[in-house]
């Protein structure tokens, strides 16, 4: 039984993201342009377009990495009251960062600690909370490779003895173990090989079901934006050119730029 | 009584004599024969001001200390008549003193927070207590009995250097025993015997900064400690449990201090970190190369860290020390022979000395070594 089913519906209904209208300009360069969005409980969010066109731009001032030049970027509480990220002091959006978020770095190596073992990436964050049980630390250390493929034995080892798709799938669970409620995520799957692709969407499609995650997903890859996401936005030059749902995007695309993105699909 | 000249730069040179503090320069060997303070702001002074009382900011350190204010630790002893080799009181210059005692005094307020401060260069190598030496140096009055400790030990090395050099360019009483001091600099170790309040603790520290191995970046360190974000640290225990089975960790084991900062006790033992909670002494911390001061007050909590499963343990020894069978202490090892022959022995010099004194005798204080 999937968390969101648990949700009574008012809270599904209410936006977990909030996002206006937001700019951001690096000095004269434009980096993304008046982009509105909501993100609901439960909710995956693909954006795509193709490289420098503001994604990972539009991603860093959603999860607070950068500050807008203009617009807003609003975050509901677990109190259930919307707060601006920006109104926040540095503190409480570096707690939120480390509880109730989550980002999945496209190079695990920005994301992991590559000279701590993989237990003690994951327990971490568990730790920065306070948690101060050795036992039970370990024990969710444990409990959460398994979940993401890795074998046990390989706990006390240093990511940097890891695979690049068992680096990625470490970084998940290090972000996942303190139950977020929105997960960033960039180009996820970039870099991987596609059998490793596939294994790690499905890791992931199961995780956001099962958890009932809310997620943001930056990539360049449409396949990656079909099987994970419910909609998806498309940007081009800074801004939002289509949005709407996965499938009425990918089906029937509008805009031309979204036609051509389409039609390049690589078919095999 | 105090002078000040004025330069060029109109930045005032504080030129302090106090014969009263029965100090006079020696006249072998200054460092710095007809100049004029060591590291003074220039030679070209003629105006003179008085600035009575102007460095009074350090009574309150003293005070801190739970003593009353020590007549001339200020202690600055300069003869400017430009006939005789003059030198600062305890080698530094007076700006020089004032800018430590202000970072002391902002330490001692945040207990635990790194204050940076302008690190002059010393006489003597980076590593080898440069921090410790420009701290003692600011603290220290005509009146104070200096020991310098080095692991423990007055007679090594370091420990010898360092005491010369403030006997030399201070002029104070200087002492191994640990009752009769009242500022101790030292270098890895606490002393066994329980510090009192009169007395001031001066550590030499090598890197202040706990979470440099997890955390390279000092503009995120200093963000961490400034939002209290530790996770980081019980990240460094965990990873000794996972790979030793317990915290493996046995010396620089870091502590919270006044259930706020995070802060390395230097590297000495962690069978000290109990000594220095609560302690009565206010405690010092010195980083020359590093450039920062840190300090614990007195009667000041300070917490090992660990964890609930496997709570913080000083190390034990099996056998008491060889010479005066104290136990309870840390033991050093030392080699005998080439055919394994070992014995071990206070770490502390000072109270093993004492102990033996008092009629103490180990297993092997009979033998000639």
């Amino acid at each position: 039984m999937s968390a969101v089913a648990m949700l009574p519906d008012a809270e599904t209904e209410r936006p977990l993201l909030k996002v206006s209208r937001l700019s951001h300009y690096y000095g004269a360069r434009l980096g993304c342009r008046d982009v509105s969005l909501d993100v609901y409980p439960g909710e995956v969010v693909a954006v795509v377009g193709e490289s420098g066109s503001g994604k990972t731009t539009l991603l860093n001032c959603l999860a607070g990495r950068l500050t807008p030049t203009a617009g807003s970027v609003e975050f509901r509480m677990r109190d259930g009251r919307l707060r601006s990220l920006f109104g926040l002091t540095e503190a409480e959006r570096r707690l939120l960062a480390r509880t109730d978020w989550g980002f999945v770095h496209q190079n695990p190596a920005e994301g992991l600690r590559m000279t701590v073992s993989a237990g003690a990436n994951v327990g971490e964050r568990l730790m920065a909370i306070g948690d101060r049980h050795y036992g039970t630390i370990r024990a969710t250390a444990l409990d959460w490779l398994a979940r993401v493929e890795i074998a046990a034995d390989r706990i006390d080892d240093e990511p940097r003895s890891f695979s690049g798709g068992m680096r990625q799938r470490l970084q998940i669970a290090r972000n996942l173990v303190t139950r977020p409620r929105l997960v960033f995520m960039d180009e996820p799957t970039g870099g991987l090989d596609v059998s490793v692709q596939a294994r790690l969407l499905d890791l992931l499609r199961q995780l956001v079901a099962d958890l009932g995650l809310a997620a943001v997903v930056v990539t360049h890859d449409l396949a990656v934006a079909r099987l994970l996401s419910d909609r998806m936005l498309v940007m081009k030059d800074g801004t939002v050119i289509e949005h709407g749902l996965t499938d009425r995007v990918l089906d029937d695309p509008r805009e031309p730029y979204t036609q051509l993105l389409v039609s390049s699909i690589l078919q095999v | 009584m105090m002078d000040v000249d004025v330069n060029e730069a109109g930045l005032p040179r504080v030129v302090v004599s106090d014969p009263a503090a029965g100090f006079t320069p020696l006249s072998n060997s200054p460092p710095q024969g007809g100049r004029g303070p060591v590291g003074g702001l220039g030679e070209g002074g003629s105006e003179t001001a008085d600035l009575d009382g102007a460095l009074s900011p350090l009574e309150g350190e003293s005070g801190s200390g739970g003593e009353p204010p020590r007549e001339g630790a200020l202690g600055a002893v300069l003869d400017d008549d430009a006939t005789l080799p003059t030198y600062s009181f305890a080698y530094l210059d007076e700006q020089t003193k004032r800018m430590i005692r202000r970072a002391i005094l902002k330490g001692i307020a945040i207990p635990g927070y790194q204050v940076p401060f302008a690190s002059r260069e010393m006489p003597m190598p980076y590593g080898w207590g440069t921090g410790g030496v420009q701290v003692t140096a600011a603290v220290i009055g005509p009146d104070d009995v200096l020991k310098v400790i080095d692991q423990g030990a007055d007679d090594t090395t370091n420990a010898v250097a360092i005491r010369g050099f403030f006997q030399k360019t201070a002029g104070v009483a200087t002492t191994t025993r640990t009752g009769e001091a009242t500022v101790i600099q030292t270098r890895h170790r606490i002393p066994e015997r329980t510090l009192e309040a009169h007395q001031i603790l001066v550590y030499q520290v090598p890197i202040p900064e706990p979470l440099r191995y997890l955390e390279p970046r000092e503009t995120e360190t200093r963000k961490l400690h400034g939002l209290e974000e530790y996770g980081l640290m019980h990240v460094k225990l965990y990873e000794d449990i996972a790979r030793h089975g317990h915290i493996a960790t046995t010396f620089a084991y870091p502590v919270k201090v006044e259930g706020r900062y995070i802060m390395d006790p230097s590297p000495t033992p962690k069978f000290d970190n109990p000594k220095m909670h609560r302690s009565k002494a206010l405690q010092l911390f010195g980083a020359g190369r590093e450039k920062r001061i840190y300090a614990v007050p007195p009667h000041t909590d300070v917490v090992s860290l660990d964890f609930e499963d496997h709570p913080f343990r000083i190390q034990s020894f099996s056998q008491p020390c060889a010479l005066c069978a104290a136990e309870g202490v840390y033991l050093d090892e030392v080699i005998l022979d080439d055919r394994g022959g070992r014995m071990f022995v206070c770490s502390d010099t000072d109270h093993c000395e004492e102990r033996r004194a008092a009629g103490h005798r180990g297993a092997l204080s009979g033998e000639a070594l």
